[in-house]
């Protein structure tokens, strides 16, 4: 059984992503794309398309949305899923933003790893 | 004889201090023995009135609460100004300022907010005002009668407002604004941009993106000083930036403080005897500023003064209403989008009204509401109670007078008017006139009424009238345009949105989606780039680029790879070089180990490979070489191929390098609606291929040869011939006038191929050539938008612009992940 606690790292400040924008978190199991929306919504994917890899942070994030910038996919930021007649997800990493800070669940991330 | 009675002493005699004394001595009375310590020499007034008194809509008389008989009649004593500086728990006593100790057996603290003011040199300058109390507004009437200029720091709900008294006291208002749009917090950009313009309208002037550096003057204010160098003249400068919890007391009294003073749900400290409400609390992390949680937590904190053990308060959905005259708006809840969640936005342009309601699971969650707000009780109670909206869905935006009715037909409105009933104001054209062009002459179409009729010709509102003119009278016959629309988010085509842009003076996106009625909040990623273009082509100098819009080799400056590094193309100005340039060029490939360093087709050299994070110093190097970016990833121009012509060649007619070299100085860094190529050939051996180019030129010995719209991609189309011309001064007018045509005229990401090959290659010859006016126009609106687009963007990257695109937010280490 998968059992596992949570652990929130601290990964930065609402305000280090501009809106409508993403940045990325750096891990040694791969990239995480951090993404703030309009209204000030948060999400994190891994930073890989489930089309051919691309960056997802380096997309254009419109409503709860991504489109990836290497061939136009369109990504739902909650679910990771691709949207329209695309089919693919990837996975959503847990993600709280409290005061105006970041945090990740590592615990997620570990269990990746392991 | 009953036990003595308990001693209440209240520190604060605000709105939820007053809240709480009232519920206490209306519904339990005599049971406690009431001291309050107020800080202003006042009785306990309505604090969020303050802004009708400002502007003269109402009297200080007419907003107090509590007068000196309520107290009186209730036996409760008043101590106004009189400030608390400690609270002594061991002793249980409280002392004020002047000395006066006082012991309770319960305390509430409710010592309010504080403005924050910025700590901006000149800030402690007498005319630096904040507005919060009734000596604030007093302090403002008193400026106010001397006239000049006021400077309000902050957009948001209390800034707007003191603008709006100040203006209409006589002032010479302008209000600062650090972020994008007004009250960001409470409202959408569509709602804010509608709120912006209804300021501005009642002579209001609102800088967005203001950042106050300094106010400046000796002894007096006399002026602010923006960030950008900007002075603004001021007489009076209201500090509106926001509010901070005042928890000194608390804390100096060693309560749990964060924020704010941290209550639990029955508004109890981390001492049994200490309560605390109002703005000065922090509950569950929120601190609040608007009156009706404040309210809801002194309800709560009186039934349990008053024994009841029960009542708790657990937070609350809060709305917003700006209390200004003839501004209506409201919001209240989450407006974000989301999967689940729907959004139901109805606008409508001519009578300034947007509505949002956004769904979760067939409840509304939030709302937005500008111009009619009207229906926002209705709708924030369905949010406060979680109500189930499916059965009204069709016509909810509409209000509660159609909730659950049918939906409505949608040409019923316009078949109710009479014939005489104007449809296009602009044109003065009546709704006879157009149903019989429709019915008698046979005009079927849009276009062919517009054409006939002239309605719907100039600003082209009316459009939709037209349309169902033409389905109520053609019926199943009539066929809609057969225009493709820009995207999914609108109705309009690519021209209609670039003709509305200029027609309707829109100069900003949420503009734009507001205006020619955006069915999404904030567009797709089809449709924020053309806009963002169609802008930027538009209003060039005036329009702030919208980086977010752009796609990421144009965000970035480089070209996005396969594997997500990038490639950078510095300008080798008419495939010119020098050996201090390769040799920069390889320091620096060997210096960040670029891995591939290719020749391209333009003439110029492809680094490739380079990671994000080293782009800013790439940069810095090549600029150090005196290097620049080659917009090789942008919608823009790209390069200037050319020959060795006259200089080395015994074939060359001209001097085709120094041409081009001219062509690429002179038309860098403009944006275009998709990318343009050019080539000059020294003679008709054309080893410049300058007939596969957006723009060509083939020198011959009476001059230059020009041509156009020829391409070399996934379509091979040699150029069409657009003149001739004796001089490089003429090549440089015709070159610009032909590229700044292509740039009014064409849909975002059509070439000047495709496009001539729309509008007719004939037709473009002839504005060009034969047009000699309309060639210098477009020449000189050439020039004037190139002043504002040809800074090298990798020179300022270099130097720390957008510096959040190329670092990661946070690299974590394997211990930290494991």
């Amino acid at each position: 059984m998968d059992m596992m606690v949570s652990r929130w790292i601290d990964v930065g400040a609402l305000s280090d992503i501009p809106r409508r924008g993403a940045r990325v978190v750096r891990t040694p199991m791969g990239c995480i794309a951090v993404f703030r929306t309009e209204a000030d919504e948060v999400f994190a994917l891994d930073d890989r398309c489930p089309h051919k890899g691309g960056p997802l942070s380096q997309g254009i994030v419109h409503g709860r949305s991504v489109t990836c910038p290497l061939h136009n996919w369109v990504i739902d930021l909650a679910s990771g899923e691709a949207s329209g007649p695309d089919e693919g997800r990837v996975a959503a990493v847990p993600l709280r933003c409290e005061d105006g800070r970041l945090l990740l669940d590592l615990a997620h991330m570990a269990s990746r790893a392991a | 004889m009953s036990a003595p009675r308990q001693k209440l002493v209240v520190v604060g005699n605000g709105m939820a201090a007053g809240r709480v004394v009232e519920e206490l001595v209306t519904k339990s009375p005599g049971l406690y023995d009431i001291t309050i310590f107020g800080a202003e020499p006042r009785v306990n007034y309505d604090r969020i009135m303050l802004s009708p008194v400002l502007s003269g809509e109402k009297e200080y008389d007419d907003i107090v609460i509590h007068d000196d008989a309520w107290y009186e009649r209730h036996g409760v004593t008043l101590l106004k100004g009189r400030l608390v500086t400690a609270i002594d728990r061991t002793d249980k006593k409280v002392v004020s300022a002047d000395g006066t100790a006082l012991a309770y057996d319960k305390l509430l603290i409710a010592t309010g907010s504080s403005p924050f003011v910025l700590p901006v040199p000149g800030a402690d300058l007498p005319e630096v005002l904040t507005y919060r109390d009734q000596g604030d507004v007093e302090k403002m009437l008193r400026a106010a009668e001397k006239g000049g200029h006021a400077v309000v720091i902050g957009g948001g709900l209390l800034g707007l407002e003191a603008a709006a008294g100040l203006r209409a006291r006589g002032m010479e208002v302008t209000v600062l604004h650090l972020m994008p749009t007004l009250m960001e917090r409470q409202l959408d950009p569509s709602a804010g941009y509608l709120l912006e313009r209804a300021v501005e309208a009642r002579g209001i002037h609102v800088i967005t993106h203001a950042n106050t550096k300094a106010i400046l003057g000796d002894g007096h204010v006399t002026a602010v000083r923006l960030e950008d160098g900007r002075d603004l003249p001021a007489d009076l400068v209201v500090m509106a930036a926001g509010i901070r919890p005042n928890a000194t007391l608390a804390k100096d009294a060693g309560l749990a403080v964060n924020r704010g003073v941290v209550v639990d749900d029955a508004m109890g400290t981390d001492d049994p005897d200490i309560f605390a409400v109002g703005e000065c609390v922090e509950h569950r992390g929120v601190c609040y500023g608007l009156v009706a949680p404040l309210y809801e937590m002194a309800k709560v904190l009186a039934a349990r003064l008053a024994g009841d053990g029960t009542a708790a308060y657990s937070g609350m959905a809060i709305s917003t209403k700006l209390k200004v005259t003839g501004i209506n708006l409201f919001s209240a809840g989450d407006f974000a989008e989301g999967e689940g969640r729907e959004e139901i936005v109805l606008r409508d342009p001519a009578r300034n009204v947007y509505r949002r309601l956004i769904l979760a699971e067939n409840r509304i969650i939030g709302t937005v509401l500008y111009g009619d707000t009207s229906d926002s009780a209705w709708f924030f109670q369905l949010l406060k109670d979680g109500s189930d909206v499916s059965d009204l869905r069709d016509t909810l935006i509409f209000g509660p007078a159609y909730a659950g009715g049918s939906p409505l037909d949608p040409t019923a409105a316009v078949a109710a008017l009479p014939a005489e009933a104007e449809i296009c104001g602009c044109n003065g054209v009546c709704k006879g006139t157009i149903v019989s062009a429709i019915s008698e002459g046979g005009h079927a179409t849009v276009d062919a009424v517009r054409s006939h009729t002239k309605a719907s010709g100039s600003c082209g509102s009316c459009t939709g009238l037209v349309e169902q003119l033409l389905e109520l009278t053609l019926g199943a016959a009539f066929q809609r345009n057969a225009i493709q629309p820009i995207c999914g988010c609108s109705d309009l085509g690519h021209d209609e949105v670039r003709r509305l842009i200029v027609a309707h003076d829109l100069r900003s996106m949420p503009a734009v989606m507001q205006e020619l009625g955006w069915k999404t909040s904030c567009g797709c990623a089809k449709c924020r780039p053309a806009l963002n273009y169609y802008l930027l082509a538009a209003w060039p100098g005036d329009y702030e680029d919208d980086s977010q819009s752009r796609f990421i080799n144009e965000r970035v400056h480089a070209n996005i790879q396969k594997d997500g590094t990038y490639s950078v193309v510095p300008r080798m100005w008419g495939g010119m070089t020098t050996p201090a340039e390769l040799r920069a060029i390889a320091d620096v490939a060997e210096k960040f180990a670029i891995p591939s360093v290719k020749v391209t087709g333009g003439q110029r050299i492809d680094l490739l490979g380079v990671k994000k994070e080293d782009l800013p110093g790439v940069w810095a190097d090549l600029n150090a070489a005196g290097m620049v970016s080659g917009h090789a990833y942008g919608k823009s121009l790209r390069t200037v191929k050319t020959c060795v012509g006259t200089d080395w060649c015994r074939f060359g007619t001209q001097d085709s390098t120094g041409l081009g070299i001219r062509l690429e100085k002179f038309l860098w860094g403009s944006w275009t609606p998709h990318k343009v190529k050019l080539a000059v050939s020294g003679c008709p051996r054309n080893c410049a291929e300058a007939t596969c180019k957006d723009f060509g030129v083939i020198c011959v010995d009476s001059g230059y040869e020009l041509h156009f719209a020829g391409a070399a991609g996934m379509h091979i189309k040699g150029t069409e011939v657009l003149c001739s011309v004796s001089s490089e001064d003429e090549v440089i007018e015709y070159c610009a006038a032909l590229v700044q045509l292509y740039r009014e005229q064409a849909r975002y990401l059509e070439r000047i191929y495709k496009w001539a090959a729309r509008v007719g290659v004939d037709v473009v010859r002839a504005q060009i050539v034969e047009d000699h006016d309309k060639r210098k126009a477009l020449f000189a609106r050439f020039v004037t938008s190139q002043k504002f687009s040809q800074q090298d963007p990798w020179a300022e990257r270099a130097q720390g612009r957008d510096a959040h695109e190329f670092k990661p937010l946070a690299t974590l280490s394997l211990e930290d992940v494991a």
